[in-house]
C-alpha cells in the first residue's frame, strides 16, 4: 500500500465517523466538548455556524451521525448526539450577540427564494451578510416550511422553531408570505433578480387509489396535508378509530397526532415486515409507547364505505420473499382482514411538485419531475436558478436541506461574482494542532468512559396525550448532558504518526487497548488487512499506512475502533505518535476569500 | 491525566484453544518509561501465552527487583506472581516449583538481578536444571537507580549516565549458561518480536531451565549514539542463527521447510521447534559449536541472537531428583504418613 496522504483533506475527515456521515459536516465532537464544558452557547454557535436549527435539529433530526458513531462499533449504543445538540440550545445564553449583526453593506445584487423551509433559510443565512438583497416567498404566513407544516409540536415546540426561523430573517429578509408563486416565470424571473433558488420540498402526499377511495371522501387523509392543517388548526379532530397506512416518520408523526385530537383507537399498519420499515428507530418506540400498535405485512385492499361513510379497511396478508435479492411481498393463503376505522390516514411517500414552474424557461426536468441540476453547485439547466432540499434530488431530510442550502448559497455566490462554479469553488477550512499539554495531560478528556447510553425523560403521557403542544421529550438535564457527553471518544483528535521519529520500539502496538496498531512487512491492501494484529474486516475504515522504516517494515493503523484515548502518544518515546485536533469545515459563503465580512 | 487503559476490547479478538483472548493475559498498564525495551517483552510473554493456550492459572510469574521485575504487574493479572527480594528468584521459584512441579513457572529478571546480586542464585538453578523459563531483560544499566553500569555493560560501550566504559568486562550471560550446562539457551532482542515470541513459547515448553537473554533498550538511560544496547544499535549488529518457529504438539506442521538448512528439534512433549538456519558451522544441539559460534560473533562486534543452543534430552529437576510424580503440595496426611506397618517395612529393609 501507499503511504497514507495526510495533506488529502478527507483522510482525516473520514476518522470523525460522525462529522463525516452529516451531510453538513457539523463538527460533532468539537460541540460536545464544549457541552461538557458547559460552554453551552459556543456549542450551540459551533452548531448554528454548520446546521443553522440546533435546537429544531436537536429534536427532529434523522440522525445520520448516531449509526455512524465510532462508540457503536465498541459497544452497544452510539453516543446520543442529537439529545446532545438540544442540551446545547436548551442551556445557551445570548446567541444573538454572536451572529452576524446587520444592517449590511449591499452589494447590489438581489436573489428570490422561493419556499421558506430549512433550504431556502439556509441560503438566506449564508448570503444576508454578504449584503445580498433576498426576497423569500412562502405560502404560509411564516416561514419554516417543513419544519412547520409537517413536524408535530409534540416534538417541535412552536417557539423553538419560531426563534431560529427568525434568527435568519432577523438578518433583513424581505419575505412574501401568504404569497404562493404561481409562475416562474411572470413573478420571478421577469423580475430583475440576479440569482434564484427554489426550496419548495416535496409537497405532494401519495395517494393510494384502492376502491372506495372516492366514496369515502373526507375520512380519507393524505398524511402531509393532515399534519399541516393540525398544525395551522384547521383539524381539530378526528375519529375515535384511526388507521395509519405507511411506516415512515410521516406515518409516526400523523399516529401521534391522531392520539391527541381524539383518536382512541390508532393503529399503524404496514404492508411490508416491521423491520423494513422507514421511520427512525426511536419515532417508532415513541408512538409505541403511546399505545399505538403496528401490525406488518398487511397490504390495504379496499376502502369499505356504507351509506357515504367510511367503515374500515379490507387488508390481505402476505409474507416478504428476499431470495430473488429484491423483495417481493406475497400472499399468504389466509383471509382478508377487515379493520374498522372512521378515518385513514395515507403516509405512504411524498414528491415534488412544480406546476408553477413553465416547462418553456430552460429549465430541465428529468425523471419523476424531478430537476436536472449540477449534483455539487445544485444548478439547474437555466443557470442563475439553482435548487435545494427536498426539491433538488426529492425527499431527504432538514439536515441535508441545510447542506444543500450552504452549497448553493456557496454557488450563487460564485454565479454573481462571475467566477467558476466548480473550479472557484472553496475548499473546506482544516487544520491540525497538538492537544499535548504535559506528561498524561491532554487538551482533550482523552479516558474513555464506559457508561452506556443514558436515557432521556418523557414528560407524563397523561399530560402529553391531551394537549398536542406539549413536548413528550424533555430532554437532557445539564447533568446528564455532561454525563452523555463523556461518553464521546474525540474522533477528532487524530493520532498523527511521523515515521522519522519512530524507533520501532512497539511501544504504541503493545499499549493500544483495541489492537489497531501493527509494524508489518507491507504488502496489498486486502493481505494486509488478513495479517494484522485484529484483521481489519470492516473495509469502510481507512487504514493508515506510514513511509516504509527503518526495519523495511511499515506501521499500519486500522482506524476502525481506535479509542482516540491517546495511549500510543502517551506511550511513544520519542513523539513520533502525537494527538492532534482535526478541525474540518465546510467553507460558507461569508468565509470566502475576498469577501466583505471577513 | 490519560495513564487510565480503557477496558474496550477490539470486538474481533479471536480466543484461543481455552476460551480467552489476548486480552485475558494482559496486566495493568506499565508505569515504566514510555519506549521501555521491558515493556515489548511484556507484550511478547502476554502474545506467547495466549499462543500457547496458556491458562492462566495454571503458571506463575516470578521476579526479583529492578525494572526488570516489575514487569510481572504488567502481564498475566490472572497468574500467580511473587515479586521477591533483589536476585533471589530463582531460589524462591525453586521452592514453589518444589511445591507444586504442576505449574509452568516464567521468572523474570535483569541484569543487575541476574549478573550482579543474584549470580549465586542464577548459577545454581542453572546447574539444577530447574524447570522454569528464566527470562533476563538486559538493558545493560541500572535504570531504576538512573542509570549506572552494571555487569552487563559493554566494554567500550558509552551511556548517559556513566559515560564510556573503559574499565570493566562484561559478563555474557548466554556465554555463562552454556559454560554451566543449560540446557536451553538462547538470546533475543525486545524489538524482535517475531523472534522474541516463538522463543518464549519453546521456553515455556522446555523441561528444564530455559534461559533467554533478551537485550531490552533503556530508553532513558541507555538508547543513546555510543550504547551497545540500543535500538539502533542492536538492529545494525543483530546477526540471527536462524529463524525460529515453535509447533505445538497437537498443531500440524504447515510451513515447508528446506531440508539441509532446517533443523528440528522435538520436545518431550511431543511439540517441536523449527530453526530455518542462518548460520553456517553451527548445530543448535551441538553446545560445542554454540560456544563457538558466541565467540565468533564476540570477534566480529555482531550480536548473536537466535536459540542458541537445545539439549533435547533435557530432564528437570523433579526428573533427575526422581521426586513424586504428584506434585508434593498436593500429597495429603496419608501419602506422607503411611502408618506403622509401612515404617516396620522400611526398618526390616534395613536389618
Amino acid at each position: 500500500m501507499k503511504p497514507t496522504n495526510l495533506n488529502d483533506p478527507e483522510y482525516f475527515h473520514k476518522v470523525v465517523d460522525c462529522q463525516y456521515a452529516c451531510p453538513a459536516h457539523t463538527p460533532v465532537p468539537e460541540y460536545i466538548r464544549l457541552i461538557a464544558d458547559e460552554k453551552y452557547t459556543e456549542a450551540y454557535m459551533v452548531n448554528w455556524e454548520s446546521n443553522v436549527f440546533p435546537g429544531i435539529l436537536g429534536r427532529t433530526c434523522d440522525r445520520p451521525c448516531e449509526p455512524a458513531c465510532r462508540r457503536g462499533r465498541v459497544e452497544e449504543k452510539p453516543v446520543a448526539i442529537c439529545r446532545l445538540k438540544r442540551v446545547a440550545a436548551d442551556n445557551k445564553g445570548d446567541v444573538k450577540k454572536h451572529m452576524p449583526q446587520g444592517p449590511f453593506k449591499p452589494n447590489g445584487k438581489k436573489v428570490a427564494l422561493i419556499g421558506g423551509g430549512p433550504a431556502s433559510l439556509t441560503v438566506a443565512r449564508d448570503l444576508a451578510p454578504l449584503g445580498y438583497e433576498i426576497h423569500l416567498f412562502d405560502e404560509w404566513h411564516k416561514g419554516g416550511g417543513m419544519m412547520r407544516t409537517q413536524i408535530p409540536a409534540f416534538r417541535l415546540p412552536e417557539e423553538v422553531l419560531d426563534e431560529e426561523v427568525n434568527y435568519v430573517l432577523d438578518l433583513g429578509i424581505h419575505t412574501y408570505f401568504n404569497h404562493f408563486v404561481h409562475s416562474m416565470k411572470d413573478e420571478i424571473l421577469s423580475k430583475d433578480y440576479d440569482a434564484v433558488f427554489v426550496g419548495t420540498g416535496a409537497p405532494s402526499g401519495r395517494k393510494l387509489n384502492l376502491p372506495g377511495f372516492e366514496e369515502a371522501g373526507d375520512n380519507i387523509h393524505i398524511g402531509i396535508e393532515f399534519l399541516a392543517s393540525v398544525a395551522f388548526e384547521h383539524k381539530k379532530s378526528i375519529g375515535k378509530k384511526v388507521i395509519v397506512l405507511g411506516g415512515g416518520n410521516t406515518a409516526m408523526d400523523c399516529c401521534r397526532t391522531s392520539r391527541r385530537i381524539g383518536g382512541e383507537d390508532v393503529k399503524v399498519i404496514v404492508r411490508s415486515p416491521f423491520k423494513d420499515m422507514k421511520a427512525s428507530p426511536w419515532e417508532i418506540e415513541d408512538a409505541q409507547m403511546e399505545d399505538i400498535p403496528i401490525m406488518n405485512n398487511m397490504p390495504p385492499k379496499e376502502f369499505v364505505v356504507k351509506n357515504g361513510k367510511l367503515k374500515g379497511v379490507i387488508f390481505g396478508k402476505v409474507y416478504a420473499d428476499y431470495s430473488s435479492g429484491r423483495r417481493k411481498l406475497i400472499p399468504t393463503g389466509e383471509p382478508d382482514v377487515f379493520i374498522e376505522a372512521d378515518d385513514v390516514i395515507i403516509a405512504i411517500g411524498q414528491d415534488n411538485a412544480f406546476p408553477w414552474i413553465e416547462r418553456d424557461l430552460g429549465i430541465e426536468f428529468g425523471k419523476w419531475d424531478i430537476p436536472v441540476l449540477h449534483e455539487k453547485t445544485f444548478q439547474s439547466t437555466l443557470p442563475k436558478v439553482f435548487f435545494g432540499g427536498d426539491a433538488a434530488f426529492g425527499p431527504e431530510n432538514v439536515i441535508t436541506a441545510a447542506a444543500h442550502g450552504h452549497q448553493a448559497a456557496v454557488s450563487m455566490h460564485l454565479f454573481c461574482e462571475g467566477d467558476n462554479l466548480v473550479t472557484d469553488r472553496p475548499d473546506p477550512m482544516t487544520n491540525l494542532y497538538r492537544q499535548k499539554m504535559g506528561i498524561h495531560e491532554w487538551m482533550y478528556d482523552s479516558p474513555v468512559v464506559e457508561d452506556v447510553r443514558y436515557k432521556v425523560g418523557h414528560e407524563d403521557k397523561k399530560k402529553t396525550l391531551r394537549d398536542r403542544k406539549v413536548e413528550v421529550e424533555l430532554g437532557f438535564t445539564a447533568l446528564e448532558g455532561f454525563k452523555e457527553a463523556q461518553r464521546c471518544l474525540n474522533c477528532d483528535v487524530m493520532t498523527v504518526f511521523d515515521d522519522k521519529l519512530c524507533i520501532e520500539c512497539d511501544a504504541c502496538m503493545d499499549v493500544c487497548p483495541t489492537d489497531c496498531i501493527t509494524f508489518i512487512k507491507n504488502d496489498e491492501e486486502d493481505v494486509l488487512r488478513l495479517n494484522l494484529r485484529v484483521p481489519a474486516l470492516n473495509t469502510t475504515q481507512d487504514l493508515y499506512v506510514s513511509e516504509t522504516l527503518p526495519t523495511t517494515r511499515v506501521m499500519i493503523k486500522d482506524e476502525d475502533v481506535c479509542l482516540h484515548c491517546g495511549l500510543c502518544a502517551e506511550r511513544c518515546p520519542t513523539a513520533a505518535w502525537d494527538m492532534q485536533k482535526y478541525m474540518y469545515s465546510v467553507t460558507k459563503t461569508y468565509e470566502m476569500e475576498g469577501c466583505c465580512s471577513k | 491525566m490519560t495513564y487510565i487503559k480503557p477496558t474496550f476490547r477490539h470486538p474481533g479478538l479471536k480466543k484461543n484453544k481455552v476460551g480467552y483472548v489476548r486480552a485475558d493475559y494482559e496486566g495493568a498498564i506499565s508505569t515504566l518509561c514510555a519506549g521501555c525495551g521491558h515493556d515489548s517483552i511484556s507484550g511478547a510473554i502476554v502474545q506467547a501465552c495466549f499462543e500457547m493456550s496458556v491458562e492462566p492459572h495454571r503458571l506463575a510469574k516470578l521476579s526479583g527487583i529492578g525494572c526488570s521485575s516489575k514487569t510481572p504487574t504488567y502481564f498475566l493479572s490472572n497468574s500467580h506472581g511473587f515479586n521477591s527480594v533483589h536476585g533471589r528468584m530463582p531460589s524462591v521459584t525453586t521452592g514453589a516449583n518444589m511445591a507444586n512441579r504442576d505449574l509452568i513457572y516464567l521468572g523474570v529478571s535483569g541484569d543487575g538481578d541476574t549478573a550482579s546480586i543474584g549470580m549465586g542464585q542464577f548459577v545454581h538453578a542453572v546447574r539444577r536444571n530447574l524447570n522454569m523459563a528464566y527470562i533476563v531483560m538486559n538493558n545493560g544499566c541500572y535504570g531504576l537507580t538512573k542509570g549506572q553500569d552494571s555487569a552487563t555493560t559493554d566494554f567500550g560501550s558509552i551511556s548517559k549516565s556513566s559515560g564510556l566504559n573503559d574499565s570493566f568486562q562484561a559478563i555474557d550471560l548466554v556465554g555463562m549458561a552454556l559454560e554451566l550446562g543449560a540446557t536451553f539457551v538462547g538470546r533475543s532482542f525486545s524489538g524482535d518480536k517475531d523472534q522474541l515470541v516463538p522463543m518464549i513459547k519453546a521456553a515455556m515448553s522446555h523441561p528444564g531451565f530455559a534461559f533467554i537473554d533478551c537485550i531490552s533498550p533503556c530508553v532513558t538511560f541507555n538508547n543513546n549514539k555510543g550504547s551497545t544496547k540500543s535500538y539502533q544499535f542492536v538492529r545494525d549488529h543483530q546477526e540471527a542463527t536462524s529463524t525460529i518457529d515453535f509447533v505445538p504438539h497437537e498443531e500440524e506442521i504447515t510451513v515447508d521447510y528446506e531440508a539441509g538448512t532446517s533443523t528440528s528439534v522435538a520436545l518431550h512433549d511431543g511439540s517441536k521447534i523449527h530453526l530455518d538456519k542462518l548460520s553456517p558451522n553451527w548445530d543448535p544441539t551441538d553446545r560445542y559449536s554454540a560456544v563457538m559460534r558466541l565467540q565468533e560473533a564476540k570477534l566480529t562486534g555482531d550480536i548473536l541472537t537466535g536459540l542458541l543452543y537445545i539439549d533435547p534430552k533435557s530432564r528437570g529437576l523433579h526428573d533427575l531428583m526422581k521426586t513424586s510424580k504428584r506434585p508434593l503440595n498436593s500429597l495429603q496426611e496419608e501419602d506422607l504418613c503411611p502408618g506403622s506397618a509401612a515404617l516396620e517395612g522400611i526398618n526390616a529393609g534395613f536389618r
